[in-house]
């Protein structure tokens, strides 16, 4: 979640940037750009160069590979107040001070938080990247915490709990589901944190965190824009280059992992707000990182052929051919360091029952299960996929974005460029073989999101708080 | 991989900064500094920066009329037809339309918004015949077939009811209502629950007649295209529409004057507070003195006195900020926050204290250095792709600013005054404030003058 301003949009489906050749439509589209530059720290921090000489600006985003699945129990929601916390001020430069540089050029910032990863960006014009290297280099180590700063801060990051989850049904939907799918897993924590646990971070929890995570061997540092590796090369090492990396830190994170599915879950969630019932099926599915090699790509290839658009099987069944559903999706979310969902979505028409609705779901699983899926079908998919690597070219935000995420879910470069690749070298009974797998029911939660119809309670004493 | 999970999923968390449009840089981005107004042979006009770094072609377009063309008594006509005009055209049924698509990931898309019908056509170079073609029979032979029609009003009738308990949703519909009464700008172009189920295909297929003709047409395209073919699919395009649109006429207005307050009951955890007020138009000389002046007191992110009073210092809110919307005959500055249940009245007079203080004292001189620094900063940024260069180029053409404005404006913004500041100030807001509260705070429902004391909490 975002620390610094209103949440304006959700970044789009990001993908490679790699060469293409063969297949179908896009054939004659041969994507040139050159492979980012990258090069380590002698402190361990690992760095990335991303070319983009059309406008004069860049983007600089530092990625620590730590998340909210590297909480302490008990305080969920860390890693991100920390994020939070983040823009208060170092003692060599005061709490603002970053931020005002950032706008005075005219540039932006912001920051974010996943299960995974917690990422700080600025883009600003091209001149200025040595000097923003020198704020976020400081503020690697250097934060300084006062109770007046954590304090209305923790408000802050309770209202954007409000926000985002407690004003939402949908979201209150998601935490239930999650937390129902991993029964071991720290996935099952929200990244926002539990509202109770929330309430009582303090500075020294956030500090301590801090402290065990934020070092330049447990980072990676995308720049991508108008600017030449060489000259990032020598301003990373005069900047980041002298903060001492923490030799503590293990390479590799261990986390409680789930033990076999052994039994379907259901949630449901009621509010008298919920004017739109749902839903949805989450399947816990390996990720890009722990599948077996040719298994991700499948799944992203069944998720875009069951739920992605309007000839998307699901859509068909549900909202087409038999219109029992207003909307019906399937995501897959490759881009994780442990074991991942694969999501399905359907909204139903208003009297449609919720058995009618998985009847359909699940006959369209079975399917795809057992029968190859068609030709034309399949290759008209792997083409939607792979054009996105080239339209994910336009934006050097999103390049850095997609990068950098990768490589904080332990990816490498070389996994990122093949994507594209890997999608075309996807097989019918590729396709068939992971719906057969993954999607079983066994692995799987079912979230309802139903009308809370009963008679309201009396709230008598609403009026009596007028002050 | 796809993102889709990290990103738009698990964390609903993951969030960028969003940049305001039309600003510019002191040095226009490589590929700003190359705008051609091109004429197509058949006479269809467009801006277009010919740029081949990445292998696709990026179009925004916009149709003068939008929601203001909807019947006064069936709003949402345009909003359907947006929907509806890429489900089956020519000889092409919804499902075929969608295959051919998708077979080339040809991005096609439309709305309606208050002033415009719009468009976005996003392609790879190598498609851009299809792409183009598609987007013919879109414009000029939609099915509007009934199975499709019923889908997406289901579709559409769904995202309406879901409104109702939205508590953003509610304030921002109010707070049209308030602002604009009666007027075309006081309904959303989504229409309503009531006027959604009325409409017919005999609507939409008058609404297509009236709107989406060559007269109103702004076009803008940047990619990898030469202008000589450009100017073939521009015609291929849009050539077969009618030369004029024959739309109703829109009076101009004035949003309602301040101060008035609306309470809507909601029971949720967070208050949604939406105020506003008359703003300024984009034609009017005082414009950028107005821009500037909001961007100091609530739309430059972590410096402006709104985030600084209200998140900051006191902790209630985590989103405030206020903008200037302009439309072709109106303006309003409005802003938005969410809060504590229990705090909403000292949200709302933090708020308008600060309002205040900017009418009465304007910025300070340091303020209004460092707000120009960032305008003219800014808008590099905001053009440093090909869909976000196209959006700018047509929303430039909208604002009926000269193709070369890019090198002008930094002029216009170093013209500001400090003088020029204080007025638009005082004329912005004066007057108090248009606010609408949704939530449980039992404040809310006291009237302006009895909100001006300071909460007790």
């Amino acid at each position: 979640m975002s620390s610094r301003r209103f949440a304006a949009s959700l970044f789009a489906v990001l993908l490679s940037a790699s060469a293409l050749s063969a297949s179908g439509a896009i054939a004659q589209t041969t994507v040139t750009s050159a492979p980012p530059a990258t090069f380590t720290l002698g402190n361990g921090l690992q760095v990335l160069v991303i070319p983009d000489h059309r406008t004069p600006v860049v983007t600089q985003m530092i990625w620590y590979k730590v998340g909210s699945a590297d909480e302490t129990p008990g305080k969920s929601g860390l890693a991100h107040f920390l994020e939070h916390l983040m823009f208060k001020g170092t003692s060599k430069h005061p709490a603002g001070e970053f931020s005002e540089t950032v706008l005075r050029v005219g540039g932006n910032e912001n920051a974010f938080t996943s299960t995974d990863y917690t990422g700080y960006f600025q883009r600003v014009p091209r001149e200025q990247l040595a000097s923003m290297m020198e704020f976020e280099a400081d503020r690697m180590t250097g934060l300084i915490l006062k109770d007046e700063n954590v304090l209305p801060e923790r408000d802050v990051v309770l209202e954007e709990f409000n926000m985002r989850v407690a004003n939402n049904p949908d979201a209150r939907l998601t935490e239930q589901i999650m937390a129902a799918l991993y029964l071991n897993h720290p996935y099952g924590r929200p990244v926002i944190g539990w509202r109770q646990e929330i309430e009582k971070l303090d500075r020294e929890d956030a500090l301590a965190f801090y402290k065990r995570f934020y070092a330049p061997n447990n980072a990676t540092l995308v720049i991508a824009g108008d600017v030449d590796a060489k000259e990032v090369r020598s301003m990373a090492e005069r900047t980041f280059g002298e903060v001492a990396p923490q030799p503590a830190i293990p390479v590799k994170r261990i986390r409680p992992q789930e033990p076999t599915p052994a039994a379907p879950r259901t949630v449901t969630l009621s509010d008298p707000r919920v004017e739109q019932p749902g839903v949805r099926r989450y399947y816990l599915v390996p990720s890009a990182t722990t599948a077996a090699a040719g298994e991700s790509p499948a799944l992203d290839v069944l998720a875009q052929l069951m739920g992605g658009g309007s000839n998307s099987y699901l859509y068909r069944a549900l909202v087409v051919d038999r219109p029992l559903a207003v909307s019906a999706s399937a995501g897959y979310q490759g881009t994780s360091l442990d074991a991942t969902q694969f999501m399905i979505s359907v909204s139903p028409k208003p009297g449609v029952e919720f058995a009618q609705i998985e009847q359909v779901i699940d006959a369209v699983i079975s399917d795809v299960g057992k029968n190859a899926v068609r030709a034309e079908d399949l290759e008209r998919v792997k083409t939607q996929l792979i054009a996105e690597a080239i339209y994910a070219q336009d934006n050097q935000a999103t390049l850095a974005r997609w990068y950098g995420g990768a490589l904080t879910t332990g990816l490498s470069i070389e996994d990122i460029r093949s994507w594209p690749e890997r999608i075309r070298a996807v097989t019918a009974e590729q396709v068939r073989d992971a719906a057969q797998k993954w999607l079983d029911k066994k692995r799987s939660v079912t979230g309802y999101l139903i009308k809370d119809a009963a008679p309201k309670r009396e709230e008598p004493k609403r009026e009596e708080k007028r002050s | 991989m796809t993102y889709h999970g990290t990103f738009a999923r698990r964390a609903a968390f993951v969030v960028a900064a969003c940049l305001t449009m039309a600003l510019l840089a002191p040095t226009p981005s490589h590929a700003a500094a190359k705008i051609q107004h091109l004429i197509s042979p058949g006479g269809i006009e467009a801006w277009f920066v010919q740029d081949a770094t990445v292998p696709l072609i990026a179009m925004e377009y916009a149709f003068g009329g939008g929601a203001t063309q909807d019947p006064a008594d069936k709003p949402g006509v345009g909003n359907m037809v947006a929907s509806l005009i890429d489900e089956g055209s020519g000889d092409l049924d919804s499902r075929t339309f969608h295959e051919r698509l998708e077979r080339r990931a040809i991005e096609l898309s439309f709305s309606s918004t208050r002033d415009y019908f719009r468009g976005s056509l996003r392609m790879l170079k190598d498609n851009r015949d299809e792409a183009f073609d598609l987007l013919r029979m879109s414009l000029t032979s939609p099915h509007f077939d009934s199975a499709d029609v019923e889908r997406i009003r289901a579709q559409i009738m769904s995202g309406l009811r879901r409104d109702t308990s939205s508590p953003t949703s509610l304030a921002s519909r109010k707070f049209l209502e308030l602002a604009f009464g009666d007027h075309p700008y006081g309904r959303l172009a989504n229409g309503t629950l009531e006027s959604v189920p009325r409409i017919d295909v005999a609507d939409m297929k008058d609404y297509v007649g009236r709107v989406l003709a060559r007269d109103t047409l702004r076009i803008a395209v940047v990619g990898d295209v030469d202008p000589a073919t450009l100017g073939k699919l521009l015609d291929q395009a849009f050539g077969g529409l009618p030369a004029k649109a024959s739309l109703t006429p829109v009076a101009d207005v004035e949003a309602a004057k301040p101060p008035q307050r609306a309470f809507i009951p909601l029971d949720v955890p967070q208050t949604v507070v939406t105020f506003g007020g008359p703003g300024i138009r984009r034609n009017d000389p005082n414009f950028m003195a107005g821009y500037v002046v909001n961007h100091i007191l609530g739309g430059g992110g972590s410096s402006s006195r709104l985030y600084r009073e209200v998140r900051e210092k006191r902790g209630l809110a985590y989103s405030v900020y206020q903008s200037l919307l302009w439309m072709d005959h109106s303006a309003v500055f409005v802003g938005n926050t969410g809060t504590r249940a229990d705090r909403a009245g000292e949200t709302v007079d933090a708020i308008t204290r600060e309002i205040r203080r900017m009418a009465v004292d304007g910025p300070t001189q340091q303020e209004l250095d460092e707000a120009k620094s960032y305008l003219k900063g800014s808008q590099m940024l905001a053009l440093d792709t090909s869909s976000k260069l196209a959006s700018a180029l047509l929303q430039y053409q909208i604002d009926k600013l000269p193709i070369d404005y890019i090198e002008k404006r930094n002029a216009i913004v170093d013209a500001v005054t400090l003088d020029d500041a204080k007025k638009a100030a005082r004329r912005l807001w004066g007057q108090g404030l248009l606010t609408v509260i949704v939530g449980r705070a039992p404040q809310a429902a006291a009237q302006p003058a009895a909100a001006a004391p300071p909460a007790a909490n």
